[in-house]
């Protein structure tokens, strides 16, 4: 016992002895140890360890075709190389011919590098290519045009286009569902939060959507750039940046502002989800429109519609009972979620990029639940019961239902 | 070899630059792009012009090809007559020695393949001699796999080539008596048989008769095929082992003169193979094992293992193509041109 003590005091002497620089330091270099023997192993694997391991004969190469455009005479592939080695292209094909090609930068592909193939060539308009690159080493690699169409040029005329597409798609949908408002001010309170859990249940699968669109997407990029934890950084990501965005806003000094300045901020919050899941569909849509995958009818039109509508009334139901928001926030709130469908179909149709589409998705999904965490913790707040009552529960599943009738007339 | 690639493409830029737009009118996407790296230049890329341009760039030399001890040019004019000695009885004996080796070998510009070969080339060499010839074949094997040689022709069942598996570095003496004369061929009959001969074990085996045959310009041409990703389907078709070598480097033929070709089919995977010839007729001598002319005709086709001998004279001068009728073997590498000279007095 007095040795323990003994021992107490010393330490404490250490300490005020100049001993705090001492345990800092002992506590870096402990952080640091790992790190210097990682270095020195990847120093001498790199130097003269690596016949330890034998390398395969045949070099694991990858190629992977990220785009191909088609304009009049000429088809234009774009590769990166995902593998783990260096790669050279010695021949291309297409459709199983030898061809005359320009690669540029260089036919010698780094790792993780790309390179753009040029090739002269007289498609014709319906048929279906196939774009091969044989590697030095034999291998062959191949990217496919399902259906060969000229490729949109950035141009005033698909700029409007595509911007007609995204407001038909995303804009009036949405200002159609605000449409609803004051029949929502008109119903009673059971009724409202019958509505609430509807648009909760709207919003689910909108974000079920999302997730698997983005999955979907996911399993087309390369491996190399893990499409699964792209979607898990990015629903994560934007789940919790809401929250505490939902928290600085509407949280602590929810009593100071109000019922109202909730309810609103919520609104602009399942605004925002909903946006950037029409970013991703417009993603969507035209990334299609350029592959030719697309039949760009009267009825993929009204098929978004009737889907989208949802959403428009999902928007304005928080702030349907308590003080009417003042007009010009209808305006913004309907450009809020609808007008990123018109940036995406720019996006999907220029620069179209299966890495990004993941990616908004994955953010797209995590926006939508966070704003259905928000809808539901609201409505908890006005009934003991939350979405536990038969009439939540029944708005909530009817919410889904609606979305999946609606979704049979959204065909891509 | 990272070098060399890099020298031989830089070479192709040039050519697609300068040679490419010398010999033709209209642009080739070397000019127009003037960066990055051209592969083909001019391949497959209809162009207005008056020339063949189905490839612009015809004759423009041999830049793509990486010249071992053997090339598909050279490979058209050399026999191996073997080591010849008289015996007591008064017959010739022939002595040949082939190697069986394990060898990467450049197939298309740009695209190496891991052979196997008789001698370090695909196709191996084209052994020939008169019918009644004594044959003597040292066959040695270097490679890492057990490999023989079977010959086609008559010959004892124990110089047949199947049951006496030649081990690595083992070694066996095939003996047997020309017998009759045509046009043979000779490959490995390990098993798996079809990737033995996918590798590139075979080569062409040439008895003459007796009577010999007209004096002609003799050329050797091995149809064949190379399976670079080993999916059971050929991405290349060559002659001679080299895929649209005949196409950069034009054979040189005079008006007038007799050009005979044996003509053998060992193309892997793909039931037929076939050989068509622009602007002329060729007489035709199925297996070579008759003097008669089987027909006249410009397209003949063979199957797996198939050979025949063609010949003809051109009437006029200029630049022929020859190709498989397989429009898809043409396009992935089996095409060519006979240059026809004018005769000069």
């Amino acid at each position: 016992m007095s040795n323990d003590r003994v021992a107490e005091e010393s330490d404490m002497l250490e300490v005020r002895r100049g001993g705090l620089f001492r345990s800092k330091l002992t506590l870096f270099l402990t952080a640091l140890i790992p790190i210097v023997v990682l270095a020195g192993m990847v120093y001498w694997f790199a130097t003269k360890g690596a016949s330890l391991i034998e390398t395969p004969a045949v070099p694991v190469e990858k190629l992977d075709f990220e785009r191909i455009i088609l304009h009049p005479a000429e088809i234009i592939a774009y590769v990166r190389n995902t593998g783990p080695t260096d790669i050279t292209i010695g021949q291309v094909t297409v459709n199983e011919a030898l061809w005359e090609a320009s690669v540029y930068p260089s036919n010698a592909i780094p790792r993780l590098g790309s390179a753009t193939i040029t090739i002269p060539f007289h498609w014709v308009e319906g048929e279906p290519y196939e774009i091969t690159a044989i590697t030095s080493t034999g291998i062959k690699f191949t990217g496919s045009v399902e259906i060969a169409k000229e490729t949109p040029k950035p141009g005033w005329r698909y700029f409007g286009i595509f911007a007609m597409l995204g407001i038909y798609v995303g804009v009036i949908p949405v200002y159609l569902g605000f449409l609803w408002f004051p029949f929502l001010r008109r119903v009673s309170k059971k009724w409202m939060n019958f509505f609430l859990s509807l648009t909760a249940g709207l919003l689910i699968f909108l974000g079920a959507d999302a997730l698997h669109e983005a999955f979907e997407v996911a399993e087309r990029t390369p491996s190399v750039f893990q499409g699964v934890a792209l979607i898990t950084i990015g629903t994560l990501l934007s789940f919790l940046v809401l929250v505490i965005v939902g928290r600085r806003t509407m949280g602590s000094q929810a009593s100071q502002k109000g019922d109202f300045y909730v309810r609103l901020t919520l609104t602009y919050m399942i605004a925002l989800g909903i946006g950037l899941h029409n970013l991703g569909e417009g993603l969507a849509i035209g990334s299609a429109y350029v592959l030719g995958e697309v039949a760009l009818g009267a009825f993929l039109v009204i098929g978004f519609a009737i889907h989208n509508i949802t959403e428009g009334f999902g928007i304005v139901a928080p702030v349907a009972s308590g003080d009417k928001p003042r007009n010009i926030h209808f305006l913004i709130l309907g450009l809020v979620a609808g007008a990123p469908a018109i940036l995406g179909t720019w996006i999907g149709g220029f620069i179209y990029s299966d890495i990004w589409a993941t990616l908004f998705f994955a953010i797209g999904a995590g926006a939508i639940f966070q704003v259905v965490y928000e809808i539901i913790k609201l409505m908890s707040r006005e009934s003991e019961a939350g979405i536990g009552n038969l009439t939540n529960f029944t708005g909530l599943v009817l919410g889904l239902l609606i979305m999946y009738v609606t979704g049979l007339f959204v065909v891509i | 070899m990272k070098n060399q690639l890099s020298r031989r493409n830089f070479l192709h830029v040039g050519m697609g630059v300068v040679g490419g737009s010398a010999l033709l009118t209209g642009q080739s996407l070397a000019e127009k792009n003037k960066k990055g790296v051209i592969l083909n230049p001019g391949m497959g890329h209809q162009k207005d012009s008056t020339c063949p341009c189905h490839l612009q760039n015809v004759g423009k030399g041999s830049t793509a090809y990486k010249d071992g001890e053997m090339n598909p040019m050279a490979f058209l004019t050399t026999f191996d007559y073997g080591k010849v000695k008289t015996l007591p009885s008064g017959d010739v004996e022939r002595e040949y020695t082939i190697i069986a080796q394990d060898k990467e070998i450049e197939i298309a510009p740009g695209v190496q393949y891991p052979a196997w070969t008789y001698n370090g080339y695909v196709p191996g060499p084209t052994l020939r001699c008169m019918e009644g010839d004594r044959l003597k074949i040292n066959f040695i094997n270097t490679s890492h796999m057990p490999h023989t040689i079977h010959f086609h022709g008559i010959h004892p069942a124990g110089m047949d080539g199947v049951f006496e598996q030649v081990k690595t570095g083992g070694k066996f003496t095939y003996e047997f008596t020309a017998d009759p004369f045509g046009l043979f061929l000779y490959h490995c009959h390990t098993m798996p048989l079809k990737k033995h001969i996918e590798k590139g074990l075979y080569g062409t085996f040439i008895v003459d008769p007796k009577t010999p045959r007209p004096k002609a310009k003799e050329l050797v041409m091995v149809l064949n095929g190379f399976d670079t990703d080993f999916d059971g389907e050929n991405e290349f078709y060559t002659v001679n082992g080299y895929s649209n070598y005949f196409t950069d480097n034009p054979i040189n033929i005079k008006v007038g003169e007799l050009v005979r070709i044996y003509l053998v089919n060992m193309t892997e995977f793909d039931l037929l193979n076939s050989f068509h010839l622009h602007g002329n007729m060729f007489h035709l001598y199925r297996t070579g094992t008759n003097l008669r002319e089987h027909e006249i005709t410009d397209t003949v086709m063979l199957c797996q293992g198939e050979r025949c001998i063609i010949e003809f004279s051109y009437k006029y001068p200029g630049m022929y193509m020859f190709h498989a009728h397989q429009s898809e073997f043409a396009e992935l590498g089996w095409m060519g041109f006979f240059n026809v000279l004018p005769e000069v007095a």
